[in-house]
C-alpha cells in the first residue's frame, strides 16, 4: 500500500481540484484521505455519503466549579495563556484561551479544577460516486490539534486501505508548515506538490519542499495555471531540476476548474479534452513513481 | 483601529486585500501591515522591499539537568502533551511538542527542569514613508504558530503603539491560530471566492466570527468567476458585503508578477475605498 499526498503550502492553487480529479481517475483503487481538515471542501466535489460519523476529542479544557472556588487565585498565577479571568466569588476559564495545560488543577487548593475533554470535531467514513471510500472530517471552531485530527483520518484511511486491499491511498494534506501538515506528511511515500506561477507560489513552493525535504520522501510537481506568467514557471522548473523533483505536469489557466466546481463535480467528469487527457497522464506518473 | 483580513481557506485573496488596502490607506495617513501568516508570510513580497531588520523570536522549552534530576517520573506524567519521557535514566524534551506551559518546570521536586529559549522563528519591519510592515516567519520543522503570532502583536504594540490604523494579514483556517490573530481586531474582512469552495470556507469563517462576538463584512474576490450563492447567503444572514473584486486575467497576472493591483487598476481603488467607509460605518 502507498501512501500520496497532495499539498501546496500555500491554498488557491487547485490543490482540492486536482485531488478530486485523481481521486475520479483512479476510480475504486484507492482510499481517499481529505486531511484539509480546517478547510475541508473535497466533500463538494466528491458527493460522499457521510455514512458514518465519529466524535473527535482532542486536547482538554479546564473547568472550575464555581461552588468549590474560593477565588485564591492561585490558578490564574501559573496559567501561562491567561486563560483565567478573577472575580470576586470564584474565577473562571475563557475556554477559547485554555490550551488544555492542566497546570492550573495541579495547584487548586480545593480540587475546584477538572480537566474535560474536548470536543473538537467530527470524522467521517464515506462512500463517494467511483465507489471507493472517503475518510473526512470537520475541525471545530478555534479547536487545537488539528494535527491530532489529522493523523485520525490518515490512520483510519489507512486501516480501511489494508481491510480493502486497496494500493493507494490519495491523501489531500493541509496547507501550512505547522503541525497539521508534518501529520499529513508522516508516513508519505510519495508527495505531490502543487504550485503556482506567482510570486508568493514560487516562495511557499519552496519553504514547503524544505519541509518535504526533512521527511525524506520523494516528490513530484504540478504547476497549475502555468500560462499566468511564464518567467515564474520557468523559476519553477529549474527549481524542480536542481532539487530532483518529478515535473509532473503543468496545466493552464482555465476557468473550466472553476465550473466543473459549480456543478459539483471533479475536472475529468465535465472534461473530456486535453486537460483531461493530461490529468490521467498526470495519474499514471505518478502511480509509476510511487 | 485594528482591522483583521482572514479567510476560511488560503490563497482567495487575503494577502492581496491586506497588502492593498495598507498601502491605499498609506497614501494619506500611518499604517502598519502586520503579517500573521506566519506559517506562510506572503505579503512582504508585494511591498516591493525587503524588511532587512529583524531579530530572532524565542519560546520556552524546559531543558533537563542530568545532575540533579532524581528520577521521580512526575515531569512526564505532567506534561499533557507528551512532549517529554521520562526513562529510567534520562529525561527525554520534544521541543516541537512542548507548549511551554511551564507546568513541568515549576511542579519538578528537584527543579531539573529550568525553562530555555530556543529559537522558533524571526520577526522582520521595514518603514517606508507613511507605511509600517511588520512579519513573522515560524521556522521550519516549528509546528506551532500561535506563540509566534503572540509575540509579534506584543511588539506591534509597543513599537507602533500610536499608529492609528492596524492591518492584520491573518493566517487561513479557523483553528487557534486565527483565533489568536483576529482576537483583538475591532472589524473582520473575510475574503472569499464566489465559488462552492469559497461559499463553504466562508460559512465556516462566519460560525467563527459569530463564536468569537466579532463584527465582521465579506469582500467578494474574483466576482463574476463562480455562481452568485456566496452573495445570496450573505444577504440571507444578513452579513454587510463590503467589496467586490472583479475577476479579470489580468489582475490575476498582475498579482502573479507582485504588484500592488490597486495601482493598477482603478475598478480595485474604487473598492478599497468602499470597504474602509463599510467598516467605518459598521465600526461606528
Ligand atoms: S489548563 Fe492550562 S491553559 Fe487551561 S486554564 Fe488551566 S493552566 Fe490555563
Ligand atoms: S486555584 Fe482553585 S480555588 Fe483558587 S481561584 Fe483557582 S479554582 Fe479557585
Ligand atoms: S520531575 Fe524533575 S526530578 Fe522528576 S524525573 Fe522529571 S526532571 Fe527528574
Ligand atoms: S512546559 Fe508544559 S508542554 Fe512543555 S514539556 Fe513542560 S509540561 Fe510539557
Amino acid at each position: 500500500m502507498k501512501e500520496i499526498v497532495v499539498i501546496s503550502g500555500k491554498g488557491g492553487t487547485g490543490k482540492t481540484s486536482l485531488t478530486a480529479a485523481l481521486s475520479w481517475l483512479a476510480g475504486a483503487d484507492i482510499v481517499v484521505a481529505d486531511c484539509d481538515v480546517d478547510a475541508a471542501d473535497m466533500h463538494l466535489l466528491l458527493q460522499p455519503d457521510f455514512a458514518r460519523a465519529e466524535d473527535f476529542h482532542g486536547g482538554q479544557v479546564a473547568l472550575i466549579d464555581q461552588d468549590v472556588c474560593t477565588a485564591c487565585g492561585a490558578c490564574a498565577e501559573v496559567c501561562r495563556f491567561d486563560a483565567i479571568t478573577p472575580g470576586n466569588d470564584f474565577y473562571a476559564v475563557d475556554p477559547i484561551s485554555c490550551e488544555g495545560c492542566g497546570y492550573c488543577p495541579r495547584v487548586c487548593p480545593t480540587e475546584a479544577i477538572v480537566m474535560e475533554d474536548r470536543l473538537s470535531g467530527q470524522w467521517f467514513v464515506s462512500r463517494i460516486r467511483t465507489g471507493a471510500t472517503m475518510v473526512h472530517a470537520r475541525l471545530g471552531i478555534g479547536a487545537e490539534n488539528s494535527g491530532k485530527l489529522v493523523a485520525k483520518v490518515k490512520n483510519e484511511a489507512k486501516r480501511i486501505a489494508a481491510e480493502q486491499g486497496k494500493e493507494f491511498i490519495l491523501v489531500d494534506g493541509s496547507p501550512g508548515v505547522g503541525c497539521p501538515v508534518v501529520s499529513s506528511l508522516s508516513g508519505a511515500d510519495f508527495v505531490v506538490l502543487v504550485t503556482e506561477p506567482t510570486v508568493s507560489g514560487l516562495h511557499d513552493l519552496q519553504r514547503v519542499h524544505e519541509l518535504v525535504a526533512r521527511f525524506r520522501i520523494r516528490c513530484g510537481c504540478i504547476i497549475n495555471k502555468a500560462d499566468l506568467n511564464l518567467e515564474v514557471t520557468a523559476a519553477i522548473g529549474e527549481f524542480l531540476t536542481a532539487n530532483n523533483i518529478v515535473a509532473l505536469t503543468e496545466l493552464p489557466y482555465d476557468e473550466a476548474f472553476t465550473r466543473a466546481m459549480v456543478a459539483g463535480r471533479t475536472i475529468v467528469e465535465e472534461n473530456d479534452g486535453p486537460l483531461a487527457l493530461q490529468l490521467k497522464d498526470c495519474w499514471e506518473k505518478i502511480k509509476q513513481t510511487a | 483601529m485594528k482591522i483583521a483580513i482572514a479567510s476560511g481557506k488560503g490563497g482567495t485573496g487575503k494577502t492581496t486585500v491586506a497588502v492593498n488596502l495598507a498601502s491605499y490607506l498609506a497614501e494619506t495617513r500611518p499604517v502598519v501591515l502586520v503579517d500573521l501568516d506566519v506559517e506562510e508570510p506572503n505579503s512582504g513580497l508585494f511591498l516591493g522591499a525587503e524588511a532587512t531588520d529583524g531579530r530572532d523570536t524565542f519560546k520556552m522549552i524546559p531543558a533537563w539537568e542530568s545532575t540533579t534530576c532524581s528520577h521521580c517520573g512526575q515531569c512526564q506524567e505532567v506534561c499533557n502533551f507528551h512532549a517529554i519521557i521520562a526513562l529510567p535514566d534520562q529525561v527525554m524534551i520534544f521541543p516541537e511538542l512542548c507548549h511551554s506551559c511551564y507546568a513541568c518546570s515549576e511542579l519538578c521536586p528537584t527543579s531539573s527542569l529550568p525553562m530555555q529559549p530556543v529559537k522558533m522563528g524571526r520577526m522582520s519591519w521595514l518603514s517606508a514613508g507613511n507605511l509600517s510592515f511588520v512579519e513573522s516567519r515560524l521556522d521550519i520543522g516549528q509546528e506551532q504558530a500561535v506563540p509566534l503570532i503572540k509575540q509579534t502583536l506584543a511588539f506591534v504594540d509597543e513599537r507602533h503603539a500610536a499608529v492609528p490604523i492596524r492591518i492584520y494579514d491573518c493566517p487561513p483556517g479557523t483553528s487557534c491560530p486565527v483565533i489568536e490573530a483576529t482576537r483583538e481586531a475591532d472589524f473582520v474582512v473575510l475574503v472569499t471566492e464566489p465559488t462552492p469552495f469559497g461559499l463553504n470556507d466562508l460559512k465556516l469563517a462566519v460560525e467563527t466570527m459569530r463564536h468569537l462576538d466579532k463584527k465582521f463584512g465579506v469582500v467578494v474576490n474574483r466576482q463574476g468567476l463562480g455562481d452568485d450563492r456566496v452573495e445570496a447567503y450573505c444577504a440571507a444572514e444578513g452579513i454587510p458585503l463590503l467589496a467586490r473584486i472583479p475577476n479579470d486575467r489580468r489582475i490575476a497576472e498582475s498579482y502573479a508578477r507582485g504588484q500592488r493591483i490597486y495601482e493598477h487598476f482603478p475598478v480595485v481603488r474604487r473598492q478599497l475605498a468602499a470597504i474602509m467607509d463599510a467598516i467605518k460605518e459598521a465600526a461606528s
